[in-house]
């Protein structure tokens, strides 16, 4: 979509565009500045000092690592079981036809489309039923249940893109079912699965609802911030971590957007 | 020695018989052409060979060996598709070079061979660009040099010049055919234009509904067609019903009669009718003179040199016996 170059909006829409900035982004700069703030117990405005030893007090609070070594083990194995299943079941809905096959799209699209409460609910009587005990492994399947519709949506869509002759061109030049994948198939999908797989990531990195569900005595980094606010004790040692993770989660978003947009030919192109 | 054997072979699709019970033999170095219209089971007779179907019925040799349940990969035969399938992902000698190196040639090796396939199609130097950039005729030359490169024993072309303009596919038709001469490797070629068919290929099979209705030279097949299908596909014959050919003092069933096969007046030893004419249409060096003659409908061609009759002037017309063709089976 592009606009007329000389029509210039009106200032009213201009205002009202730029409130609606100010709206989304006004906060996570509020996060920013009370990672700073000398005042430990309430979010006094405008802070009464500035101090960087919360910084030091978060590094050396080894919950706020045991969350994060949680979150960041959790969304790697989600988001690599994803990786693997998302893929074969878009290969599969793509490039075959068989009965059910529309039924079989949308229940694997389904998870992310519920509430994140059923999804919890759901997985938390399942596992009681048949006794799996709260763990790690738990919180890794809740989380690959919504990881793998990501790294569907963006596979499917790429797979669609492939002529179904590529495949049969591959393999009439001579290469078996592995070196067509390799050689074929995976640059022509690399991108879009790198996109979803960071995509997935970020969403399990942050999810709180199917986690509360799904873990036992664990917290992960959202579960543990979502404690530290209920009962504050360092206060903006949350607000550090919060302002740390939103610039290591930015640039992986960042460049899934760049690779996805104008990228058919980036991963893979040397071979 | 028969490079590709066909003996009753079938592929069913459900209720559908895409092939059904097809018997060929083609000849080592022949150029040999499946014609038919789309859905006549010429292009699955091609998949058949190249192996990515699998047949229902009957056996399947290529080079004396059994092809049913070998993998395209393991096959010495190469296709060119229809939409030429490059790799967009690779440059233009990458994809030529795909098939060494999964064969695992050496990079320097195979690069070279891409390079001197590429130049054998005509285009030395356009290695470095991407499919996207070419147009479809160099699309098509990359293709063939990406088949040609691995030197297959039987080439499979599908429907090669269908996306290309009239130029240019008359200028590729001739490019093909000096092709396949100097590297004598047998070229089995899909199509539905019956002209591309008659003037490359020496040997033609016309399907029709999975089943091969004639099988014979271009000049067998276009003179001497078995069936009234494949007088009407294979230029445009005029079908002559079985009560004009027993007035003409043949048997009694369906004839064909090519249409420059009849002229206007009569001669000695030819045969002659009479008729109403009832449309004509001026073709460049000849025209097209439509009569109706017994209640059926005759298309002649009239040399430009010949002035060309008014429409309902009653007018004699005569053709040699022997290019009057009778026809089993027709319907």
């Amino acid at each position: 979509m592009r606009s007329d170059k000389n029509t210039s909006a009106p200032l009213g829409l201009k205002v009202a565009a730029g409130a609606g900035l100010l709206f989304l982004h006004l906060p996570i700069l509020l996060i920013f500045l009370y990672a700073f703030t000398t005042e430990e117990k309430s979010y006094q405005f405008p802070p009464p000092g500035y101090t960087l030893k919360w910084f030091a007090a978060a590094w050396n609070r080894p919950d706020v690592w045991d969350a994060l070594g949680l979150s960041v083990r959790v969304a790697s194995i989600s988001t690599a079981v994803a990786l693997v299943l998302g893929t074969l079941c878009a290969a599969a809905v793509s490039r075959t036809r068989f009965f059910g096959r529309e039924a079989v799209s949308l229940l694997v699209i389904l998870p992310i489309a519920l509430p994140g409460i059923i999804t919890g609910i759901a997985l938390r009587s399942a596992f009681s039923f048949v006794d799996i005990p709260f763990s790690f492994w738990t919180i890794v399947l809740g989380h690959a249940t919504f990881c793998v519709v990501v790294v569907y949506n963006n596979a499917v869509a790429r797979f669609r893109r492939i002529s179904g002759s590529l495949v049969e061109a591959s393999m009439d030049l001579g290469a078996d079912g592995f070196q067509t994948f390799r050689y074929v198939i995976l640059p022509n999908i690399g991108t879009a699965l790198l996109a979803g797989g960071m995509l997935a990531f970020a969403l399990s990195f942050d999810e709180v609802i199917v986690t509360t569900f799904t873990a036992g005595q664990q917290s992960t980094l959202p579960i543990w911030m979502l404690e530290e606010l209920v009962r504050p004790r360092q206060r903006p040692v949350t607000n550090v971590v919060a302002m740390v993770v939103v610039l290591v989660t930015f640039l992986p978003i960042l460049a899934a957007y760049y690779l996805t947009r104008d990228g058919d030919q980036v991963a893979g192109s040397g071979k | 020695m028969t490079a590709v054997l066909f003996q009753q072979v079938s592929r069913h699709f459900g209720a559908v018989r895409a092939v059904d019970s097809v018997d060929l033999a083609i000849a080592e170095g022949e150029f040999f052409a499946m014609l038919g219209p789309s859905g006549s089971g010429k292009t699955t007779c091609l998949r058949l060979m190249a192996g990515f179907e699998q047949p229902t019925g009957g056996h399947i040799e290529i080079f004396g060996e059994t092809a049913e349940g070998v993998p395209p990969y393991r096959r010495n035969v190469n296709t060119v598709f229809q939409d030429y399938a490059l790799f967009p992902h690779l440059s233009i000698l990458e994809n030529v070079a795909y098939g060494l190196m999964v064969k695992g040639v050496g990079k320097a090796e195979r690069l070279k061979a891409a390079e001197e396939a590429l130049a054998m199609v005509k285009l030395p130097g356009y290695g470095t660009r991407r499919p996207g950039q070419l147009s479809g005729g160099q699309r098509q030359r990359v293709a063939l040099a990406r088949a040609l490169v691995n030197r297959p024993r039987v080439l499979l072309l599908d429907e090669p010049l269908g996306a290309l303009d009239l130029k240019l596919r008359e200028q590729m038709q001739e490019e093909l055919k000096s092709l396949q001469k100097s590297l004598g490797i047998t070229f089995v070629f899909v199509t539905h234009d019956q002209g591309e068919a008659l003037s490359m290929a020496d040997r033609i099979a016309v399907f029709s509904e999975g089943r091969i209705q004639q099988l014979g030279t271009p000049e067998e097949v276009y003179k001497r067609p078995k069936t009234r299908f494949v007088a009407d596909f294979v230029g445009s014959s005029n079908v002559l019903p079985p009560d004009f050919v027993e007035s003409l003092g043949f048997g009694r069933h369906h004839a064909s009669l090519r249409p420059e096969a009849i002229t206007l007046g009569d001669g000695p030893g030819r045969k002659q009718f009479s008729g109403r004419v009832t449309a004509s249409s001026f073709l460049g060096a000849a025209s097209r003179v439509t009569v109706e003659a017994n209640g059926a409908r005759i298309a002649a061609m009239v040399p430009a040199s010949t002035a060309v009759p008014a429409e309902g002037a009653t007018v004699t017309l005569s053709f040699l016996p022997e290019d009057l063709h009778t026809m089993d089976g027709a319907q």
